[in-house]
């Protein structure tokens, strides 16, 4: 049997990182280069940054994002289920992890890239990218909720209590209040582009702190517990239990993708109801 | 295969709770999630005069 | 400038700032009442909920940074004027910081008797105070700033400022703690001068940054 380490599972979550990054630009440049006019211009980057564009982009998008989830997910479970094999300290309860760590990876991951887009929507004053901010939020929340209910139903059956002030438990616990201080101060201001730059800076201040905070729990934790056992610490697993993990997250991804592609064509359509071209898209739809 | 049976699979090794709970929950956050948007998508579009839903006050 | 014409204004308020301190003295003090008048248990637990309580009072203290001068277009004002907005909020942070986190400091004793620390926690609790507080009112500036003006902004500063001030609240409390126990405390203490300098460094600017957000 194959072991991998946990180190290797850190690499694979920062090219899981560069690869979407990659994928995106390739993909707005792909798009872009078709249209481009025949005098052949530069590539113009910035062609699908507008609200309008992006919109029957995204739209087409949703569905591919949608059945990869599908598959990807299915194909998570089944792995799962019936090919990893029975742990043999915790029995069948460790089969929490394949929808635990995927959730916190999401969590993290989302968390970093809302905060790209949101500095992304202050430095080069674009709309869409602070409507990408606001859609990933709510999705990020949801994983990062999911991750602290998997991770409270596992630590019951394995240490005895509904909570642990395990570092990283209380990390994301921290890291669901900045997502929840990001919604609230965006649904607290009415005027949108305000709404939008306030919490994407409030956002940009968090991705800096959160390193410091997730240090600075952890040293905590190690301070007041002795041997601090981690829910997720397990130096060396099976191939099978990693390939399980990663098939499930890949499946969060695409659904991520999915789910704040769809949030942000509700966005766009609510900020630019006034548009000439929304009156016409709701006309189609008739 | 790692299950004997069907009562093997939903028991979990005595976990059923734990495991179920978290899965369920998972997949019912998640269509909740999908729901939820579909709900939202189908409000606006109906408030801009889509989906012939709204009847046009004659004007 | 800045400093002193907020330090006037304040004093002006003084009912301000005292609700505040009266505050902290008194969540302290509910403490004990809520888990026992035992000496040891209270020993223990004397340093995260002396912190707690400045945090809490320094937050409480966060809506009277700018909305105040948000309120008669003063703000606007200072933001139009040849000087740098960082400037401007350092000022702000320092008249805040002398009129809640330094009263902090000086109440602080008089909880030390109420959960009979020892005088070596007592003095790294004082340290630890002095080093925090700065922080807690720089990292509370960006929420200030943040929320000027929006309906709710109190609770809602605290709902963004309260994850924030988390590292400053460990690292607070495990100096009081580390000299509770008797192990050396400047590891701890030199790690919250680091992070009262990074917050110095970026808080200002970030703090500025939101001004201008919330201003335009």
């Amino acid at each position: 049997m194959i072991y991998i380490k946990r180190r290797q599972v850190n690499y694979l979550k920062i090219a899981l990182l560069f690869v979407q990054r990659w994928v995106l630009m390739d993909r707005i440049g792909e798009v872009t280069q078709s249209a481009r006019p025949p005098s052949g211009g530069r590539i113009n980057w910035f062609k699908y940054s507008s609200p309008q564009t992006f919109f029957p982009l995204a739209g087409a998008a949703i569905p591919w994002f949608s059945a990869a989830a599908a598959i990807f997910c299915l194909l998570g479970l089944y792995l799962s289920f019936f090919v990893a094999p029975t742990d043999q300290q915790q029995g069948e309860v460790y089969r929490i992890i394949f929808i635990h760590v995927p959730a916190a990876w999401m969590s993290m991951f989302i968390y970093v890239v809302m905060a790209f887009w949101a500095g992304v929507g202050l430095v080069l004053n674009t709309r869409l990218s602070g409507m990408m901010a606001n859609a990933l939020a709510p999705t990020g929340a949801l994983f990062t909720f999911l991750a602290l209910w998997t991770g409270s139903l596992w630590g019951k059956p394995t240490w005895g209590a509904w909570w642990v002030w395990d570092a990283r438990l209380t990390s994301e616990l921290i890291l669901l209040f900045l997502y929840f201080g990001f919604m609230a101060l965006t649904a607290a201001i009415d005027d949108a582009r305000r709404a939008d730059r306030a919490a994407g800076l409030f956002a940009l201040v968090g991705v800096i702190n959160i390193p410091i905070i997730y240090f600075s729990v952890q040293w905590w934790n190690t301070l007041h517990q002795g041997a601090s056992v981690s829910l997720t610490r397990a130096p060396t697993m099976a191939a099978t239990m990693l390939a399980g993990m990663v098939l499930m997250a890949l499946g969060f991804w695409m659904y991520s993708f999915a789910a704040s592609f769809a949030r942000v064509r509700c966005i766009i359509l609510e900020r630019e109801r006034n548009a000439e071209w929304v009156a016409q898209y709701a006309e189609a739809l008739r | 295969m790692n299950w004997g049976s069907l009562e093997a699979f939903l028991a979990m090794g005595g976990y059923a709770l734990y495991v179920w709970g978290s899965y369920a929950v998972t997949f019912i956050l998640i269509v909740a999630e999908i729901l939820l948007l579909a709900r939202r998508r189908r409000g606006i579009v109906t408030q801009l005069g889509g989906l012939g839903r709204v009847s046009r006050r004659p004007s | 400038m800045v400093i002193g014409r907020d330090l006037l204004l304040a004093m002006r308020r003084r009912s301000d700032v005292a609700n505040a301190l009266l505050f902290f003295v008194i969540v302290a003090s509910l403490f004990p009442l809520g888990v026992g008048p035992e000496p040891n248990l209270l020993r223990t637990i004397a340093p995260g909920v002396i912190w707690v309580a400045a945090l809490l009072a320094s937050m409480l203290a966060l809506g009277r940074m700018f909305a105040a001068d948000y309120a008669d277009g003063t703000l606007e004002q200072m933001l139009l004027a040849c000087v740098p907005v960082g400037v401007i909020v350092v000022g702000k942070a320092v008249a805040h910081w002398l009129v809640s986190g330094l009263p902090l400091v000086l109440l602080a004793p008089i909880l030390v008797l109420q959960f009979d620390l020892s005088a070596e926690a007592f003095a790294v609790l004082i340290a630890s105070l002095v080093i925090g507080t700065p922080s807690l009112t720089l990292i509370g500036a960006v929420g200030a700033a943040l929320t000027i003006g929006v309906r709710g902004s109190g609770v809602l500063t605290s709902l963004l400022v309260l994850p924030l001030y988390v590292p400053v609240l460990i690292l607070g409390t495990s100096a009081v703690d580390a000299a509770s126990g008797g192990v050396t405390v400047q590891a701890h203490l030199l790690l919250l001068t680091a992070f009262l300098i990074f917050t110095s460094a970026f808080a200002p600017w970030a703090a500025a940054a939101a001004l201008r957000i919330s201003l335009d």
